[in-house]
């Protein structure tokens, strides 16, 4: 790696993904692992949301819809098909992906606030139509046979396995947004978010452009869906399509600085964080969501570009290394 | 032949409820069109609309009907304050900022009335009588609730066609920039319309709750519904609501009678994106 100085930015990235996996296992405690798995989860989450909002511009309101979809049909193999897990992460990717593909190519036309409600209607049509699919178990959802945990050594052994999965679907989650955001096809992305009919004369097509980065930040999310509910043990309709997760999604994006490949982890890292502290601590607890509401509306009003979008702002020579 | 009286028996039912939830979606679609905010904070205004006839009602024994006028008050200065709060600053910036800053009154809100209400069900038991017209029976309640809700649109075009802060609005609307360079003081205006929106939001929360159970989270299917209707009657229309309203009280009310009821969302939220497709502007918009 002659040119490695090139590509500084990654390293800050990679390493606190590392660390943050490694940590359980030093500290050799479950609960650390939990909320590492919890971190992880919203890493790669917002990393794959941070594709389509931060780099073009798009607001998905209902981006966990690929997480639910994905999640379905990748348990569905694991569990009534008899699937190894790495397949079915596989065809959860790839379902994920093909349903990204074929709503870009329809509602990627809705430009601003009617693409975000468009999202939002997505989310809402597919939950409620996998309440009434009966392959998918209705409005109960599906259970997981623990005989499939056997094939991995035990429950205690796959909750282990699911650890480092997600926290290699984290790190894939952040190569991929960190080469979009290296590659022309990024900045054809970038020039769609700065101004769509300028990047169009410009030899940008955006048509394809922008599906193509649906389907890139749903790939991630469809895979760890399919990894959470296999942790869980049982998915049903309320719990795979929550309206305020794709919302907490934004949030992170928002808060860590949009359109940046450190933003969205600093962005989890701190939402999660924060949610932590004022769940268990007694002054906040009843009133948590209220006061991650005021931190949220004083970031949106007075820092619109995030912690990382402040930083490099303020702060010229860490453009080089916070891209 | 079941099928009908099935029919018969729903629709009703279905055409009085799709008043109320019109009014409810007139409010955003009146934030919506005159400043392209999308309020996120709806759904909770409806909610508090509907513990407002909770406790003027259950605790102070006013009747719920005259109890509109308070609840109509506080929610209009609700929302002015809503609006010079969180949505002042934004309201040029990227639609993310509006949306965002709108949800987080939407989580404060919410986690307040968490703390001091729980978020179990209550209930008004409030009966009008009913009455029968032979194939089905029809709720007082919900007649007086469409015959008010029809009132407050009347009232909402008479204001927005006949006052002069109304033509104001209208201005602002149609043409923030030029409206300001004709003297109107746009900023106020921005803040009145705001506050109208959340005071309709707040009365139809007001009526739903005379006659269904709710609790502070139950605003959220409302605000869902409203985004439905507004897209129906074509985001930026006030009085087109009402008939987005009408038309999704018919859907609900005719589509039991075909297919299980759990279908309703999967047909009203398809239904919902093909026309954001195909009619952006709303089944009685002009077309692009």
């Amino acid at each position: 790696m002659k040119n490695w100085r090139k590509h500084l930015g990654i390293i800050l990235p990679l390493l606190a993904v590392a660390a943050l996996a490694l940590w359980p296992t030093l500290t050799d405690s479950i609960s650390n692992r939990e909320s590492a798995f919890t971190i992880l989860k919203a890493i790669a989450l917002a990393s794959s949301l941070n594709i389509l909002l931060g780099y073009t511009g798009y607001v998905s309101f209902g981006h966990i819809v690929f997480y639910g979809f994905g999640g379905y049909v990748g348990l569905y193999f694991l569990n009534e098909q008899g699937w190894s897990i790495w397949a079915s992460l596989l065809v959860a990717g790839l379902s994920s992906g093909i349903l990204a593909f074929l709503l870009g190519k329809a509602i990627l036309r809705l430009r601003g606030a009617y693409f975000a409600l468009a999202t939002i209607g997505v989310n809402e049509a597919v939950k409620a139509f996998i309440n009434n699919f009966d392959l998918f178990g209705g409005p109960i959802g599906m259970t997981l046979n623990f005989k499939v945990y056997k094939e991995y050594g035990g429950a205690a052994e796959a909750l282990s396995m699911a650890f480092y999965i997600m926290a290699g679907l984290a790190l894939a989650a952040i190569v991929l947004s960190y080469l979009v955001r290296v590659s022309k096809f990024g900045l054809g992305l970038l020039a769609i978010r700065e101004n769509e009919d300028a990047a169009e004369v410009m030899g940008v097509v955006a048509p394809d452009a922008k599906t193509w980065a649906y389907v890139l930040s749903a790939i991630i999310p469809g895979m760890v869906g399919v990894l959470f509910f296999f942790k869980n043990g049982n998915v049903e309709p309320h719990g795979a399509f929550p309206l305020h997760a794709s919302i907490e999604l934004l949030v992170m994006v928002m808060l860590g600085g949009q359109g940046t490949v450190l933003g969205p982890i600093l962005g989890a890292f701190a939402y999660q964080g924060m949610r932590g502290y004022l769940v268990t601590s007694d002054f906040f607890k009843d009133i948590q969501l209220s006061v991650s509401g005021a931190i949220l509306l004083i970031i949106v009003l007075f820092i619109p570009a995030g912690a990382v979008g402040w930083l490099r702002h303020r702060f010229e020579p860490l453009r080089r290394i916070l891209p | 032949m079941q099928q009908l009286s099935l029919l018969l028996t729903s629709l009703p039912d279905g055409i009085l409820l799709g008043f109320v939830y019109g009014v409810a979606a007139m409010g955003l679609t009146l934030i919506w069109g005159v400043m392209d905010v999308i309020n996120l904070s709806h759904g909770p205004i409806i909610s508090l609309g509907m513990f407002g006839t909770f406790f003027l009602f259950i605790k102070m024994g006013i009747n719920p009907y005259l109890g509109l006028i308070p609840i109509a008050v506080l929610g209009l200065l609700l929302g002015v304050a809503i609006y010079f709060i969180a949505v002042n600053r934004v309201i040029d910036a990227p639609h993310l900022s509006s949306l965002l800053a709108t949800f987080s009154v939407n989580m404060i809100i919410i986690g307040i009335a968490t703390a001091a209400l729980t978020t179990s069900p209550y209930n008004v038991d409030f009966n009008m009588g009913s009455f029968d017209l032979g194939f089905t029976t029809i709720l007082g309640t919900r007649l007086i609730a469409a015959v008010i809700s029809i009132l407050v649109t009347g009232g909402l075009y008479f204001f927005l066609y006949r006052t002069r802060p109304g033509k104001y609005i209208r201005a602002v609307t149609n043409n923030r920039a030029a409206a300001e360079l004709m003297g109107v003081p746009s900023t106020q205006i921005l803040a009145l319309s705001f506050g109208l929106g959340t005071m309709l939001a707040a009365i139809s929360g007001a009526l739903i709750a005379t006659f269904f159970p709710f609790s502070i989270l139950s605003g959220a299917g409302y605000e869902l519904k409203s985004f439905v209707i507004g897209v129906l009657g074509g985001l930026g229309n006030p009085v087109g609501a009402l008939f987005g309203g009408l038309i999704l009280g018919v859907l609900e009310g005719a589509i039991p009678a075909f297919m299980e009821t759990s279908w309703v969302p999967v047909i009203e939220f398809g239904l919902f994106v093909v026309i954001l497709l195909v009619r952006p502007n709303g089944l009685f918009g002009a077309k692009e």
